[in-house]
């Protein structure tokens, strides 16, 4: 390799967290022989402020052209140490990483070996930026328009946001209404303020505001393009009746002979074929359910379009496909309850008095299907002993979810509450394993469930129930006294863990943004970039992206809004300029490399495979194709590859 | 590699940046530690790992070459890793055909929620390489 660069190498002590592992200096000094490096630097920090002027000196007094800094992932301190390079006068592309922290210092413990395999990594970098081009940027425009996926109150609050700061929001929802699992709620905690007060004006307002398009009964089925540019296709199912003819009278469904559990009311009743989920619905109209529907066929049926009077129902109506064009995507699909089948010692959901969390709020909610009296299902008696079990399936890595669901403890301290209020000579028993109240007001909302509202806590786990006499024996322990429990109980409650639901795994695969261990969307970094994804102009909010109440969901939703925001403020984004980039004289334009492009960014023109640098996002499955090396990304040609492998192997 | 010295497997691990790599970032902050033998290429996509690399590290002395990439279906790049599995499954096929182990070839797929999981990859792989012993079939300079 002959390249005539001045390069420098950095290398990080990172602390003791590469220095314990990894002899620095010697590092150093196997880059000194590299060929090119005109100066070598290691220092204790070298992201920190003096580690960073530090480098822009070594640029200035030994004239570098490129820069190496062997420190941690690229992920942390790439754009760190490129614009440092930048600040220095150099071309940010002629910065690379060697990544010696997290894929050597800290899996390895041996300091020789450790030591060998960090050369290696900083001389393949060095090899690398001996022949990286310097780049600018290419500029391309903004789409100032967002996709929200999601309806529920995450999606409510980014549109809202984002609306009120003048973009336009397409805001999908798969259901045949806005709400999301809030609107289920009966009241929320601490203040136990009525869910449905405090949501359906947002919901009214989201169908109301001018910037938003709502699409309801719809679903993203694919997404391309890039940050400020991409194309969603949108399914609109139809819905068969016209929402703006629709007068809401309720004469369809009084006369559809279809009955079918409620999903809304967790099947807790039942609805017609043609329903309306709830009276505060929005948009305001009924639904016909295509699958539980006779056949939407006058011959068989036909009954609810009779008695139309307003001639709302069209049995025509086919789905269609829309393409919107967006800037941003904020998704925001939510959770899913566990499901009472997975807990078969809880009664695998085949004792009707055995309900889940959202089926209680039904119950307590004055417009649910006991009209707020809290009644057992299977006989509409008061029940006199309720046993609340936390963490059914949270917290238990065995069997069911490793992880805390974290609004359980707050939600039965509330249910035990309410149903105290509702049922005074009742009796409330809570199986705990700890209480997790952090919180503004939380701690003090538990305390008073047990002081004031007489709720009796029992810190142990349930084992087993099962149906006796009517009831249900509840068998559990009190691990504080040591004494095993049993309970017949009228009703127990399940306080179900939170699970991604099954819309953010297909989001997920749609968007092709990455899921943690446990299906929630991934952020881009668990502490920093906690509202991004790691794809650029995909935004996450609410429990898609991991268990949380409603404050931190509508905190977590004007965030990823305000981001958005700051993207779509600017007059032109930037892509990566590491596009694909032809050699014209290799080329025979066989069209290999144009059938490889997932984004259709390279097409023939007199003969000659033609990049467009906008389309392009330089993954290279062209130049691994291409048969002549006719074409490669720039900054990861196939010889920089190749020099890259011989310093890996010391050839 | 002086005589002495007992034989350590030399890997050459293309990375994908958006999940393996990603990946192995994890393994790093969750400190699982596992051999020093593969060093890492971390490169965009699977799909852009021409089966030259591979034959590039094998011809530069590698003992085994590991490509890494997105779980079918994530690809960052839509459809980089159906390439990369069916254009370097094929590399086995040539291996075998100039009498290297096909075994010294291989791919997986590692998210970037995975570390644990690259670490297993990474013990197996070099465990699975120690009785084929060194590669200087397709070696430049032969010992």
């Amino acid at each position: 390799m002959s390249s005539g660069k001045r390069t420098g190498v950095f290398v990080c002590h990172c602390g003791n967290n590469i220095a314990a592992t990894v002899d620095v200096v010697k590092v150093a000094q196997e880059m000194a022989g590299e060929e090119g490096v005109v100066c070598t630097k290691d220092y204790v920090y070298m992201c920190s402020d003096p580690g960073q002027k530090a480098v822009i000196e070594a640029i200035k007094e030994n004239r570098l052209d490129s820069v190496v800094v062997t420190c941690c992932s690229p992920n942390l301190h790439e754009k760190t140490f490129r614009d440092n390079a930048k600040a220095a006068g150099l071309n940010s592309f002629t910065c690379e990483i060697a990544n010696i922290r997290e894929q050597c210092s800290w899996v390895h413990k041996d300091r020789g070996v450790a030591t060998a395999k960090a050369i290696k990594i900083s001389r393949s970098a060095v090899r690398r930026v001996g022949r990286n081009q310097a780049l600018e940027p290419i500029a391309v425009g903004v789409t100032r328009r967002v996709l929200v996926i999601g309806g529920g109150i995450a999606g409510i609050q980014a549109s809202l946001d984002l609306a009120n700061a003048g973009l336009d929001v397409v805001l999908v929802e798969k259901q045949a209404t806005l709400g999301g699992h809030m609107i289920q709620l009966s009241e929320t905690f601490p203040t136990l303020d009525c869910s449905q007060c405090i949501l359906s004006p947002k919901m009214v307002e989201v169908s109301r505001h001018p910037k938003i398009t709502l699409m309801t009964y719809s679903e993203v089925q694919e997404v391309s393009g890039y940050v400020g540019n991409f194309k969603a296709r949108i399914l609109r199912k139809p819905t068969f009746v016209d929402p703006e003819t629709c007068k809401l009278c309720d004469d369809c469904s009084q006369v559809c002979p279809v009955v079918v559990p409620n999903e809304y009311e967790l099947g807790l009743t039942a609805r017609r074929a043609i329903y309306i989920p709830f009276a505060q619905a929005m948009p305001a109209s009924y639904t016909l359910d295509e699958s539980a529907c006779l056949g939407l066929n006058p011959i068989v049926c036909g009954k609810c379009k009779d008695v139309c009077e307003a001639g709302a129902i069209n049995y025509d109506m086919r789905p269609r496909s829309e393409i919107v064009e967006v800037g941003a995507v904020v998704v925001a699909t939510g959770f899913d309850l566990y499901g009472q089948d997975n807990l078969g010692e809880y009664g695998h959901g085949k004792y009707e008095d055995v309900l889940d969390g959202l089926q209680f709020e039904r119950l307590c909610s004055a417009s649910g299907p006991t009209k707020g009296k809290v009644l057992r299902p299977s006989d509409h008696s008061e029940p006199k002993d309720v046993v609340f079990i936390q963490c059914a399936g949270s917290r238990d890595p065995a069997q069911h979810c490793a992880w805390c669901s974290k609004i359980c403890c707050m939600y039965t301290a509330k249910h035990a509450s309410l149903y105290k209020h509702h049922v005074p000579d009742g009796r409330a028993w809570v199986f705990y394993i700890d209480i997790r109240s952090g919180g503004k007001g939380y701690e003090e909302f538990v305390q008073r469930t047990m002081e004031n509202d007489e709720a009796i806590y029992l810190r142990g786990r349930v084992s087993r129930l099962y149906r006796e006499n009517g009831k249900i024996r509840v068998l559990g322990t009190d691990t504080l006294s040591g004494q095993n429990v049993e309970i017949d109980a009228d009703m127990v409650v399940l306080a179900l863990a939170m699970q991604p639901s099954t819309g953010t795994a297909e989001a997920a695969k749609v968007l092709k943004i990455g899921r943690d261990k446990d299906g929630f969307l991934a952020e881009a970094h668990p502490k920093l970039k906690p509202v991004e994804s790691v794809t650029a102009g995909i935004f996450l909010a609410g429990t898609a992206q991991g268990p949380k109440d409603i404050p931190e969901t509508v905190a977590q939703a004007s965030a990823a809004a305000a981001k958005v925001i700051g993207l779509l403020s600017q007059p032109q984004l930037s892509h990566a300029p590491t596009v694909a980039r032809v050699r014209k004289a290799h080329c025979t334009g066989c069209e290999m490399c144009v059938d490889a492009c997932p984004y259709d960014a390279i097409h023939l023109a007199n003969g000659k495979a033609v990049v467009n640098d906008v389309l392009c996002e330089g993954c290279g499955a062209c130049s691994a194709t291409c048969l002549r090396a006719a074409i490669e990304v720039i900054n990861a040609t196939p010889l920089q590859m190749n020099e890259m492998i011989e310093a890996v192997l010391n050839f | 590699m002086s005589a002495q010295t007992p034989y350590e497997p030399k890997i050459v691990a293309f990375l994908c940046k958006w999940c393996s790599s990603a990946g192995s970032d994890l393994a790093g902050v969750s400190r699982i530690q596992y051999p020093a033998n593969a060093t890492p290429i971390t490169v965009a996509c699977s799909g852009g790992v021409s089966p030259q690399f591979v034959l590039s590290a094998f011809h530069k002395g590698a003992d085994g070459v590991l490509v890494s990439g997105c779980h079918i279906g994530d690809c960052h790049y839509m459809e980089g890793n159906f390439h990369a599995r069916r254009k370097l499954y094929l590399v086995k096929e040539l291996l075998e055909f100039t009498g290297v182990e096909p075994d010294r070839f291989r791919m997986s797929w590692v998210s970037a929620a995975e570390g644990a999981k690259f670490a297993q990859v990474v013990r197996d792989f070099v465990e699975d390489l120690r009785p084929l012993g060194p590669q200087d079939k397709l070696k430049a300079e032969r010992p």
